[in-house]
């Protein structure tokens, strides 16, 4: 077992803990004094720093979510002076203003402590070569693997995103031995490669590091076979510091988050109580260590459920379980919550089914119609509609038994949905509500 | 025997034509064809003058695409033609999945595609009972 910085990552808890506490009230206390945005929210609830002195306490504290940020938009939220701020990273503000986060140089050298952490534990050294497929720019996943990489001095190829054809050509020539992109982009290089003729077992690739967006174990299981490499899924967003929050051991019995610069907890997120351990809910994630843009209790959105008991890999670090949807990327139809990632997980489970797909979401008259479209392989068409018409009921089938609701399946040609060289879009909800 | 190449088409306008031109531009000749339809999709169903080139050209332009083994059986071309041969299948006991016209003739006879379960066994039948089938090459020659 390797790891990046054993002492830090193997902690026993009670130091975990009171390293936690220490950095906890620190943060608290420069948020209030620098920030007024958290100082209006806790005066108005009439709590003061000097009110938090143990971790339960934590939830005494207002919660922060995307919307802060819209509305402190730019750098509203930032606590440090901007001479002291050297990366402005920035959504993409598609559903509304982008959330911007600021870092400052020792906020940079955090998350490239992460990030190499994260590397190592799913394998990399030195010695890798390391495929950046993450998109470069305002995105934090380009660049936040890239410091990482250079910090573990590991040989990276900011390849960046797009591009499919010399991606593949760069494996080949320069010997790639591990992949970091969005989940969904790695099947697509693998269908590019088919394309070109260019077998996985020619490459040198040993793992990749997916993330950026949810997926499930059956995606995890295709793209190890397809792609011949064991794969690792990341967790992290920007508003919490980008990629490195959380990683797989190679135990890969949940991510373990790294507690020494955050404080991940369970909540419900109808009612914002915090759960015990070992409940399934909205994970909520406060930083310890930020400097620049210091986040308490801020709301990912992603369901998850937390586990503190000890780790074959002798981590301490608490284990998070792999994220298979967000509330935000849950659809509601007829009262029922559906996450592509089931939709994902049903359609793996079909023999030569592949793993595109699309939920379109209409609504007739009062009535929500999901219809999700597939695409025909080869391994799975035939000349006889009978038997096409027999993998449609099939699918319809365990679609109804997973997700509660009945779906209609819609065949369509291969590669007719359209491939993300970033994160997939699987839903298109199309009720004007 | 023959050689059928079977493509899946999403249920919108454009995709026959698209096909259609695909194989036109590789120099390819559709000397017979069918299409099952539901709904949503279609299933086209060709006879080629090269099979195997149909396969690759189709493959490379994204289609989903597959062989399956047909047989081209003469039918006399008069009243009461094809009723003999489907009596006589049917007395075989031979399952038909389904059947289509091809485009020219044989000589006097018509010719109709047949894709059947049991391939060898419909070979045996029709070589008892003296009905005549194309062999492949002459089949993507007419």
């Amino acid at each position: 077992m390797s790891y990046w910085d054993r002492e830090k990552e193997c902690m026993p808890r009670e130091d975990i803990e009171k390293l936690q506490l220490r950095r906890l009230k620190e943060t608290v206390y420069r948020v209030y004094a620098f920030v007024p945005s958290y100082k209006e929210k806790m005066d108005r609830i009439g709590i003061k720093p000097d009110d938090i002195n143990s971790l339960e306490d934590l939830n005494k504290l207002p919660f922060t979510t995307k919307q802060d940020l819209r509305d402190n938009y730019p750098f509203g939220l930032f606590a440090v002076p901007m001479s002291e701020v050297i990366r402005i990273h920035s959504s993409s503000g598609t559903t509304g203003k982008p959330t911007v986060v600021g870092y400052s140089k020792r906020d940079i050298d955090t998350w490239a402590e992460l990030m190499a952490r994260a590397l190592t534990s799913a394998g990399a050294s030195r010695q890798s070569i390391i495929q950046n497929s993450y998109g470069y720019g305002l995105f934090t996943g380009g660049l936040g693997v890239h410091y990482g990489a250079e910090k573990l001095g590991a040989s990276v190829i900011p390849s960046s995103g797009g591009n499919t054809k010399r991606q593949i050509m760069l494996m080949q020539d320069f010997g790639t031995t591990v992949l970091t992109c969005t989940p969904s982009y790695a099947l697509f290089l693998y269908e590019v490669m088919e394309e070109m003729g260019v077998s996985p077992s020619d490459l040198k690739l040993e793992c990749g590091i997916f993330g950026a967006e949810p997926w499930s174990e059956n995606m995890r299981r295709e793209i190890e076979n397809k792609l011949q490499i064991n794969a690792f899924d990341i967790y992290g967003l920007s508003e919490i510091v980008g990629p490195g929050v959380a990683i797989e051991c190679p135990v890969r019995n949940g991510l373990h988050l790294a507690e020494d610069h955050f404080i991940a907890e369970i909540i419900d997120p109808e009612t914002g109580e915090t759960l015990p351990e070992g409940s399934s809910g909205e994970l909520v994630i406060s930083t310890i260590t930020k400097e620049a843009l210091p986040i308490l209790r801020y709301r990912t959105r992603d369901l998850s459920k937390l586990d503190k008991s000890g780790c074959d890999c002798g981590r301490t670090h608490v284990r998070m379980q792999k994220v298979l949807g967000r509330s935000d990327d849950m659809v509601i139809i007829r009262g029922v919550n559906v996450f592509p990632s089931m939709v994902e997980s049903v359609l793996l489970d079909i023999p030569g089914v592949e793993p595109h797909y699309l939920l379109v979401v209409d609504r007739k008259g009062t009535l929500d119609i999901l219809e999700v479209r597939v695409e025909v392989s080869e391994q799975v068409f035939s000349d006889e509609v009978r038997k096409l018409e027999e993998l449609g009921a099939t699918i319809s089938k365990e679609l109804e038994s997973a997700l509660g609701i009945s779906a209609k399946v819609r065949l369509v040609e291969p590669k007719s949905i359209e491939r993300s060289e970033g994160k997939a879009q699987r839903v298109i909800d199309r009720r004007s509500i | 025997m023959a050689k059928q190449i079977s493509v899946f088409l999403e249920n919108k306008a454009g995709r026959l034509s698209h096909v259609t031109r695909v194989l036109g531009e590789a120099g390819i000749n559709i000397r017979a064809l069918s299409i099952a339809d539901t709904s949503d999709f279609g299933i086209l169903r060709i006879i080629v003058s090269d099979p195997e080139k149909a396969y690759r050209i189709l493959k490379e332009a994204n289609f989903t695409v597959s062989e399956t083994e047909v047989i081209a059986v003469q039918v006399p071309d008069s009243p009461g033609g094809l009723a003999t041969v489907l009596e006589q299948m049917s007395d075989a006991n031979l399952n038909i999945e389904y059947l289509y016209a091809f485009l020219g003739t044989s000589g006097n006879d018509a010719l109709v595609i047949f894709k059947v379960e049991d391939i060898e066994g419909a070979r045996q039948t029709f070589k008892e009972k003296g009905i005549p089938f194309l062999d492949e090459q002459k089949l993507y020659k007419l």
